[in-house]
């Protein structure tokens, strides 16, 4: 025990009812349960943005299924050469393009070649990832050196070069076809983000309890490593949507996306590029159309982010 | 409240009596989505030179947050809302910018509470302590290099020169706390500002490096304001306490006196709960108050007592329940290239636990402790050796024995935030093992998690709540209830109460005291923790190094310790020597 | 470091493997006649169907194949284009240009990006934070391709400041342009994860730290919050490589410039299957090794990888 003669100070002590003491550890009743799930549901319902970003995707997937309500002018027929490049008009919105067809009900009709591939894309990689990468993960050993080390050589591939390669070669090119050959190369990113998620929910005390307590193996995963890895691919997910839909566009700029008579964004773009000079209104709407989908997906996978990585919202 | 102090310290004021640091009505509060949140309300403390001055509260106290408060170190949205911080005379919340960084280092230094967050883990070690020393002093080149080694030495790093080049992550938890401390006391400030300095360290280094600062900020004469939780700690290390809850002084004065004598009932909690030495096994004992529980019954003559000593020397007389045979455990540890080093994590260990009875085993990081935990949970496979559980040996266990097994020993692990998994709720968790063991239909798991609830003192209410709406200690009983659902006839309590503030700590400490007489469990109490195991043990088996250096009854263990490290271990613990007035 | 370098180099030797295997299976083992479908609707005479038989060996088993190929590529010999020019010719002549256009793309988005994000991760909640991240979320919806031609028609076309395409030579001040174009996504990626890992480590302990040591906060921003943020930044360098590469298809598409890019864009406009191959296999391979530099780099960065086992 030290001591110090100097400065001895005096015996303090607050009143009691300044400090009221607290039973140790109480629980507080009156607070409503709320799960990491309905917790995100709460924190995102809060944000503007959501909601934004939400409309704005039901709005292109209504679109998309049934673009015959928002339009009765054909895209395809009574394109007249006489209104090429035309200005807007009453019933023509947009204007014409250069073979004097109707802008808006081009941009109308071509949402739903461009939402498939984003989505189905989107669904393929999801699912093949979550799958591949917990396998991998969850069990490791020889199965997730075989896999990691697959996932390497896809990876080593840039999505949209390697999708030229193959679509160089293959002669149908409908949405699902791209929609594959987009996901043979996008795949091992989920894959990897799974299996780091799957590899750290595999180390935690919950799933060492589990399997203390008897539960079988296989069980441990379904029930408590999957759903609590599963948060950063659901953000990845909903971001690479967008991302998708903006790599379909790029390949049918280039003329080697979804082929010629299908109506797209991407290839409207592309046949619009050679008038920009005289008509940039040809382009742009298409394109406007393409990057108001693709901000809406990225909007949302910001909400979704921040409301399933709580670190996240508290830094907010 | 505040009055008081106050008028005591205008008494000192005249001459060379004048507080180093002097902080009145200190109002700190965070600005949050629901509007600013005080954690710091109304706190007022004098620290005169030369003196070591402790803040000791629990978690969410405030103790901390004062302290950042003094230096400016607050995170983004914490402001100080009212109170003024008279540093020799000057008030530092007046301070611009400028001269707060003129104030931090050179006139008061810190020693952060965390070593493995503190050093930035991408510049070496020499760079972060020559870069504090740059820019305190004029010093430049070679002599700034050449101080930093000296600092460094002071520290208790005795091979500075050739470690300077070294990362962060190349050093142990202790020696970073050593570069921490070399650091903060650098400039040789008039004030060291130490944040639970060896918190994360084992006890016989936090002793060392406790003892190492303490000789350096006398010699320097520096006046230290430490922060801890542990009473024990403060009472050893400072001659002045100050006591905070719920951002609040509760009491302050000098330490003795303190502990002696305390007044505000808080603090007579606090000193209660403190598991020091001079405690005894807690006893089972139903308390009717449940508002405020007496945290450890102090007689020692009562019935209950008698009924445990004799159920103890009836269970001595029968034959071991869990029996260890010289069980070794080998990790292979990939070194560079393809090389493997072996590491020894259980070496050769016996013991054996009687039905009824409580064992510990102690021991500090890498000790093998947990690992014994893992190896008798069927967790991992032993190297070699053999476990015994009811007489049968455990290994090759499949099927349908191991899951009976698995019925008959459960645990309970340390981090009471890893153990309990987010997404399910607390009924589901609790339901678990019944589901997974194929007990009983739906509705009569449902009666059994209610009976649970019941049973750790929570709720019915609570099976609808997810594990991050709970505090550290409800969490444990969660845990705990889990654990008990399938009737076991063992609990393996992996440091399961090491992470929970003191109070907490007794409750559940109680809580598994009853169970045991009630249920008639048997535990392996698994602990770094010497001061609880004279709680709550009957044996106790001392790890150092993956063996078992000494094993005997906890009486024997404390009144005796026939080895080293054992002795060690024991005069380590902090106020361990300290009357406590209970 | 040394075994770091060896691990990373071993590691990238089934990768290079895989990958071009990887390339040459899809084009050549595709079920169908690789030659009608690398030339699609543009089928060329017989004997140039001859020359390219011989070229890829495609009377030989397909394994044997793809060793003839690699074998040939570790000898120079890069393939062939459609007209019948060595790729290691046209690669000579495309790629410095190429090599400028990303440097310059690179130099952009790194150092705009960075200090963007630095700004705003200082300045969270602010205005210049939330503008960014409008600004960085915009960048990123539009695809290159459209920030092209915008950025096309408002400086070449309307304002007059540059030329509508490149010359030949592809001087350094007609690359800015499109080099701006390039870097446009990849600066909004860039501003998002340094003002992320800015915002991360400025509530860090250590950062607390090195603030109570009295060091002064431009040392402390500096020393410790931006050069701990530069870590995941160059990681993403990195993977981004990849959208670069496309990116500069597409930008050396639009203005019209003679790089490796714009060699593929017209190389696929035309349906010149054996250039596109050929060209992207060797895009794919300076992508592996890229990949491998910016991985030693990051380890530079960060020690606790460097030391690593």
């Amino acid at each position: 025990m030290p001591s110090s003669t100097q400065g001895r100070q005096p015996h303090f002590v607050a009143a009691l009812e300044d400090t009221p003491i607290v039973a140790i550890d109480r629980l507080d009743e009156t607070q409503k349960a709320s799960s990491t799930w309905s917790d995100a549901w709460d924190s995102m319902r809060r944000r503007p943005t959501f909601w934004i970003s939400s409309a704005l995707i039901l709005l292109v997937v209504i679109v998309a299924l049934f673009p015959t309500l928002f339009t009765q002018t054909s895209p395809t027929a009574n394109c007249l050469l006489g209104n090429s490049n035309g200005g807007p008009e009453a019933d023509h919105p947009f204007g014409f393009t250069r073979q004097g067809c109707d802008i808006y009900a081009r941009v109308i009709f071509g949402t739903q070649a461009s939402v498939t591939v984003g989505l189905l894309a989107t669904v393929i990689v999801t699912l093949f990832g979550i799958i591949v990468g917990s396998l991998a993960g969850y069990y490791g050993g020889f199965l997730d050196a075989i896999v990691s080390r697959i996932g390497d050589i896809f990876f080593a591939i840039p999505t949209v070069l390697g999708a030229i390669v193959l679509l160089s070669v293959l002669p149908d090119r409908s949405p699902i076809v791209i929609a594959l050959v987009l996901s043979i190369f996008a795949w091992p990113q989920i894959a990897r983000i799974m299996r780091g998620a799957v590899l750290s929910a595999r180390n935690s005390d919950y799933v060492n309890a589990s399997v203390a307590l008897g539960v079988s193996k296989f069980k441990i995963l379904i029930r408590h490593v999957v759903p609590n890895a599963i948060a950063p691919v659901i953000v990845i997910a909903t971001v690479s949507l967008g991302t998708f839909i903006v790599a379909e566009a790029t390949l049918s700029f280039l003329g080697i996306g979804l082929g010629g008579g299908i109506m797209s964004w991407g290839n409207d773009i592309s046949q619009a590029q050679t008038g920009i000079r005289t008509a940039p209104q040809v382009l742009m709407y298409p394109a406007a159309a393409l990057s108001v989908t693709v901000l809406a997906f990225l909007m949302l996978g910001d909400v979704v982010r921040d409301a399933l990585d709580p670190q996240a919202r508290a830094r907010r | 409240m505040t009055e008081t102090v106050t008028e005591t310290v205008g008494q000192n004021t005249n001459g060379a009596h004048t507080p180093l640091l002097q902080i009145t009505n200190l109002e700190v509060g965070f600005q949050t989505q629901r509007g600013l949140v005080p954690a710091v309300r109304g706190v007022s403390l004098s620290l005169y030179a030369g003196q070591t001055l402790a803040i000791v509260g629990e978690s969410g106290s405030g103790k901390t947050t004062t302290a950042q408060a003094i230096i400016n170190l607050l995170a983004g949205t914490g402001k100080i809302t009212a109170g003024e911080i008279l540093f020799e005379g000057r008030d530092l919340t007046q301070l611009s910018a400028n001269e707060m960084q003129a104030v931090r280092g050179r006139q008061i230094g810190y020693v952060p509470q965390d070593p493995m967050s503190n050093l930035n883990p991408v510049w070496n070690i020499g760079y972060q302590v020559e870069e504090a020393i740059k820019s305190n002093s004029g010093l430049r080149g070679r002599d700034a290099r050449q101080r930093t080694i000296e600092v460094l030495k002071e520290a208790g790093l005795s091979d500075a020169e050739d470690r300077l080049k070294q990362f962060p992550h190349q050093f142990s938890g202790g020696m970073r706390q050593r570069v921490l401390i070399g650091i903060g006391l650098s400039a040789r400030p008039k004030l060291l500002i130490a944040d639970e300095p060896t918190s994360a360290l084992d006890v016989t280094v936090q002793r060392q490096i406790l003892d190492h600062l303490a000789t350096l900020t006398r010699d320097y004469g520096t006046s230290v304001l430490f922060i801890t939780h542990d009473l024990g700690l403060a009472a050893e290390r400072a001659e002045q306490l100050v006591v905070m809850y719920q951002g609040k002084v509760v009491e302050s004065g000098p330490s003795q006196e303190i502990l002696a004598d305390p007044q505000h009932p808080y603090t007579q909690r606090l000193v209660a709960a403190a598991p020091s030495l001079a405690s005894r096994r807690i006893q089972a004992k139903k308390n009717e108050d449940a508002a405020a529980p007496a945290i450890f019954s102090a007689g020692g003559t009562d019935t209950a007592l008698i009924r445990r000593a004799t159920d103890r020397e009836l269970a001595a007389s029968g034959t071991d329940l869990i029996s260890v045979v010289g069980i070794t455990k080998m990790y292979r540890i990939r070194k560079s290239g393809l090389k493997y080093d072996e590491l020894l994590a259980v070496n050769d260990v016996s013991f054996g636990v009687k039905k009824g009875t409580t064992t510990a085993i102690v021991g500090e990081s890498g000790s093998g402790k947990s690992t014994v935990a893992k190896l008798i949970l069927q967790l991992e496979n032993t190297t070699s050796g053999r476990i015994e559980f009811d007489g049968r040996d455990l290994a090759g266990l499949k099927g349908r024995e191991l899951l009976n097994f698995r019925r008959r020993v459960q645990p309970v692990f340390q981090d009471p935030y890893g153990s309990l998994d987010p997404q399910y709720n607390v009924g589901n968790t609790i339901a678990e093992p019944l589901l997974a063991h194929k007990v009983g239909s739906s509705k009569e798991r449902q009666k059994r998690v209610l009976e649970l609830l019941d049973q750790v003192s929570l709720p019915a209410a609570t099976q609808f709540r997810y594990p991050s709406e709970l505090s550290g200690g409800q969490r444990q009983r969660i845990a705990i209830a889990r654990a008990l659902a399938l009737k076991p006839d063992v609990l393996v309590l992996d440091e399961a109460v090491s992470a929970l503030d003191v109070l907490v700590q007794g409750q559940i400490l109680n809580l598994l005291t009853e169970l045991q007489s009630e249920l008639g469990l048997t535990y392996l109490f698994i602990t770094h923790d010497l001061a609880v195991v004279r709680l709550v043990a009957d044996n106790v088996c001392v790890m150092q190094k993956g063996r078992i250096v000494e094993a005997a009854s906890t009486d024997d263990v404390f009144d005796n310790p026939r080895e080293l490290y054992t002795q060690e271990l024991l005069a380590a613990i902090p106020g361990a020597h300290f009357e406590f007035g209970r | 470091m040394l075994w770091y370098t060896g691990k990373r180099l071993l590691q990238m030797i089934p990768v290079f493997f895989g990958a071009t295997f990887l390339i040459y299976f899809m084009v050549f083992s595709l079920p169908g006649d690789p030659i009608a479908a690398l030339f699609g609707d543009h089928p060329p005479s017989p004997a140039v169907i001859e020359q390219i038989r011989a070229e890829y060996n495609l009377d030989e088993p397909f394994f044997v194949q793809y060793l003839i190929y690699i074998g040939g590529f570790f000898q120079g010999d890069l393939g062939t284009t459609y007209s019948g020019r060595a790729v290691s010719d046209v690669m000579a002549a495309a790629f410095p240009i190429t090599a400028r256009l990303a440097l310059l793309a690179l130099a952009m988005e790194a150092v705009a990006g960075i200090f963007v994000g630095l700004v705003a991760g200082l300045r969270k909640g602010k205005f210049f934070d939330a503008s960014a991240l409008v600004v960085s979320l915009l960048l990123i919806s539009v695809p290159t391709f459209v920030i092209g031609f915008v950025l096309q028609y408002v400086f070449a076309i309307n304002l007059g400041w540059a030329r509508t395409t490149v010359s030949g030579a592809a001087p350094w001040s007609e690359l800015i342009l499109p080099a701006l174009v390039l870097a446009s996504v990849s600066f909004a990626y860039i501003v998002r994860l340094t003002r992320a890992s800015v915002s991360d480590n400025l509530s860090a302990d250590f950062v607390r730290t090195a603030t109570a040591k009295g060091l002064s906060r431009p040392r402390v921003v500096t020393v410790h919050v931006l050069r701990n943020s530069l870590v995941p930044v160059v990681t993403f360098l990195g993977v981004d490589l990849g959208s670069l590469m496309v990116g500069a298809i597409v930008t050396e598409g639009i203005f019209n410039i003679n790089g490796v890019g714009g060699t593929v864009f017209k190389a696929i406009r035309l349906g010149e299957g054996p250039t596109v191959v050929s060209f992207i296999a060797v895009m794919v391979v300076i992508f592996v090794v890229a990949n491998l530099l910016v991985d030693l780099l990051y380890a530079a960065l960060d020690p606790r990888i460097r030391y690593a086992k």
